[in-house]
């Protein structure tokens, strides 16, 4: 037994210093090197401020904006440090709602989402990414469909051409990796950014 | 469904299996310790790494004293995670200067990681000090993969030996699979990760200002580096709280494809490396075809219970496609891949929540579990894993000819059978076990988030994960508490070492025996008959255990679901 607790002790140390220090220091040297932007989180700076990264979706509740995807995550209550509270995209805290399929408070938080929803567009059918909330409640992207969807509030909101915007949705659709990868999408704090720059 | 979702499961399933077979060759060379393309850069420091620790490489250990040596190294590696998280805070790299993690939890997380489990009752990103996620747990990523790959190699050689009274050597065969192995590819995986958008940075959390002036904290972290390795080595935990979900850990489509392949990768080729070292190469495929069957068919049933969704969303108008839980960027098609993949190893990594799944969508993953993770399974895991499962077949196949069975020339007698189901029935034992006190126990019922057979199927996925080896969760399920932290801590020890120590004694017990040649009467061991014989067995004894505790939770779910009864 003795003989086998040196090699258990000093292979422990070694390979902690391996792949436990020298690997991860390693990729950082390198990735902060070649890959400088998307090692440091894809920010995205507007006037030399953080507002976001490209990866980390954001909640938007202004008619003037188009809309994330709904959120479950949750945050500490400013009020009450030791509970919590709905905090949407809270992006130090990922979650998803974990509601099972059977649970009555998804069908009903998803049945008082259609009813808003239907509000701002009454003649078209709720995509159903618009009303689920999403694995890390931080997806950063809705269907090309959802934005279609908000394109009558949003043009009224703001006074522009509903055309306009049409167009905007198709420059920031992001087709499928190799033609098959992946779903289609848009990213909507970038499509939201290009109608600021409008 | 759509064509397009069946097109990116056949390329998944196309390019594992093209992958699989130089990886498994390559494997084979280096644990003959043949030379190949990596010996002039890491062959220095192979054997600087034996001289510091006392290693003879050419020494070779008995099943026990091999066994002993990776209990030592693991027993080890236990107490220095857990005394890293109880002084996190003390210690550099702690930019958002998280506080020291409680004892229970950190019990639980240390055993998880030692065990390859990676159960997440912790969140990364509001728990864990930079300095743990590297030091402590990309660290055990590597080295309970590289245990689990040992093991499997001492198991194989016994098979491939005859009249031996050594299985290899733990130390040796550690170094190996890290050095030549999981490190390579991971620095590879890991530069991928970071070109796709996963950070690795030592930064303090970013503070950024959204469009409608809201804070938003960014967290960051040397990302890419750990989540690399924790899909190559099957282990799984996230560097963030929802894993792979997130788009930090997982941004899009392309590292989705690297990630979920990277989950069966080594599995799978691993059964080419025992095809080789037993000298016959179609023995390996049969394994792999066994694995493949009920893989393929657990992924199709997935995706079509996914696809078909939630009724009660139609009745509200909408497309039932159950998307709840799921990211836009991957769709319905690879979350379900990725579910199947990461519960058939005992990966446990996620890009969407399985507890939001449909109930037959659930009943998959969970099944894939309770088989016990053979189906590829984790590094090395699984392969011992099948092959305590095959001793079984074999034994079954010998009881209805009248013959003593044989597999690859050894005499599968009282002693191997007795190891082999000592390995299969401890885990439904565990499992249900525990599950029974916490379906009736207060402190058992107050963490169920949902009400009705789901709150079953939360409290049934736990203790199967952990039990598994796996680490995924029907994470609305409160985990964190000192019961479900304590008993999920004791069940993953189990679900470990109760399989790892038979499978070693049964390395020991074959390897001695003679290898007598085949006759006219012998079972050949490389057909379609013993691989319908040997999914049989699986499924049978899967089914049979678990069929009943699974008809209370999805099962009855399922039939809920469509009646349009809500809980």
């Amino acid at each position: 037994m003795l003989k086998e607790l040196r090699p258990a002790l000093v292979l422990l140390l070694l390979l902690t210093a391996l792949t436990g220090l020298a690997y991860p220091l390693a990729i950082t040297g390198i990735a902060q090197a070649v890959f400088p932007a998307q090692a440091n989180g894809s920010l995205i700076e507007r006037g030399g401020k953080v507002v976001g990264s490209a990866l980390i979706g954001q909640s938007f509740a202004s008619d003037r904006y188009f809309h994330s995807r709904p959120s479950a995550t949750v945050g500490a209550d400013p009020a009450d440090a030791t509970k919590t509270v709905a905090q949407p995209y809270n992006a130090a805290n990922s979650a998803g709602s974990n509601y099972g399929p059977t649970s009555k408070a998804l069908i009903d938080r998803i049945g008082e989402d259609v009813a808003r929803r239907k509000g701002e567009n009454p003649g078209a059918a709720v995509p159903t990414n618009l009303v689920t909330t999403s694995g890390s409640g931080l997806d950063p992207d809705i269907s090309p469909e959802a934005a279609e969807f908000q394109v009558p509030r949003v043009a009224k909101a703001r006074g522009i051409q509903e055309s306009t915007l049409r167009q905007l949705i198709a420059a920031h659709t992001e087709g499928r990796a190799l033609g098959f990868l992946g779903e289609e999408r848009v990213n909507v704090l970038q499509l939201n950014l290009a109608l600021d720059a409008l | 469904m759509s064509w397009n979702g069946w097109l990116q499961i056949a390329a998944y399933f196309i390019v594992l299996t093209a992958l699989s077979m130089p990886l498994g060759r390559f494997m084979a060379r280096i644990f003959a310790g043949e030379r190949n393309v990596l010996s002039s850069v890491l062959g220095p420091v192979e054997r600087g790494l034996y001289r510091l620790a006392g290693v003879d490489a050419a020494r070779e250990q008995h099943w026990t004293a091999y066994t002993l040596a990776m209990l030592l190294f693991n027993a080890a590696g236990f107490v220095l995670l857990y005394a890293l998280l109880r002084v996190q805070h003390m210690l550099p790299l702690n930019p958002a200067g998280m506080a020291a993690v409680p004892p229970d939890l950190a019990f639980n997380t240390a055993v998880s990681f030692v065990t390859n489990t990676n159960w997440q009752n912790y969140g990364g990103e509001s728990t864990l000090s930079y300095l743990t996620q590297m030091v402590g747990l990309t660290v055990q990523n590597f080295v309970s993969a590289a245990t689990g790959i040992a093991l499997a190699l001492a198991l194989v050689r016994g098979f491939a030996r005859q009249s031996a009274q050594t299985v290899g050597n733990f130390w040796v065969d550690l170094v190996r699979a890290t050095l030549y192995v999981l490190l390579p590819l991971s620095i590879v995986v890991a530069l991928f990760l970071v070109w796709q958008g996963v950070p690795q940075n030592l930064g303090p959390y970013v503070d950024a200002t959204t469009l409608e002036g809201a804070h938003q904290t960014l967290s960051q972290g040397p990302a890419a580096s750990q989540i690399a390795i924790k899909q190559i080595g099957t282990n799984g935990g996230g560097f963030w709280n929802a894993n792979s979900a997130v788009p930090y850990e997982n941004p899009t489509p392309l590292s989705n494809f690297i990630e979920v392949l990277m989950i069966l990768l080594i599995p799978a080729a691993l059964t080419h490396t025992f095809g080789r070292m037993v000298g016959d190469p179609r023995q390996g495929w049969a394994l792999y075809a066994a694995m493949a069957i009920v893989f393929l068919a657990g992924v199709a049933i997935t995706y079509w219970a996914e696809g078909a969704g939630n009724p009660q969303l139609a009745a509200l108008g909408l497309d039932p496609a159950n998307m709840e839980g799921k990211e836009i960027r991957f769709g319905i098609a690879n979350s379900s891949l990725w579910a199947v993949a990461t519960t058939a190893a005992s990966n446990g990594s996620v890009n969407a929540m399985h507890d939001s799944f449909t109930p037959l969508g659930g009943l998959v993953p969970l099944v894939m579990m309770q088989l016990g993770e053979i189906i590829y399974g984790g590094v090395g895991s699984g392969l011992y894993g099948m092959l305590l499962f095959v001793v079984v077949a074999m034994f079954v196949a010998g009881l209805m000819v009248g013959r003593t069975p044989e597999y690859l020339g050894k005499k599968i007698e009282a002693k191997e059978v007795k190891m082999a189901m000592i390995a299969i029935l401890v885990l439904p034992l565990t499992m249900l076990g525990f599950m029974a006190v916490s379906s009736v126990a207060a402190f058992g019922l107050s963490s169920m988030q949902d009400a009705g057979p789901h709150g079953f199927s939360e409290l049934m996925y736990l203790y199967t994960s952990s039990v598994g080896n796996n680490g995924s969760a029907f994470a609305g399920f409160t985990g964190n508490t000192p019961w479900y932290n304590t008993t999920g801590g004791l069940s993953m020890l189990i679900g470990r070492y109760f399989v790892i120590i038979p499978a070693m004694a049964i390395a020991g017990a074959v390897a001695a025996k003679k290898t007598v040649p085949p006759s006219p009467g012998t079972f050949p061991t490389h057909g379609p008959l013993f691989v319908g014989l040997l999914i049989g067995v699986i499924l049978i004894v899967g089914g049979l255990t678990y069929f009943p505790a699974l008809s209370l939770g999805p099962i009855a779910e399922h039939f809920a679901m469509q009646a349009g009864t809500l809980y």
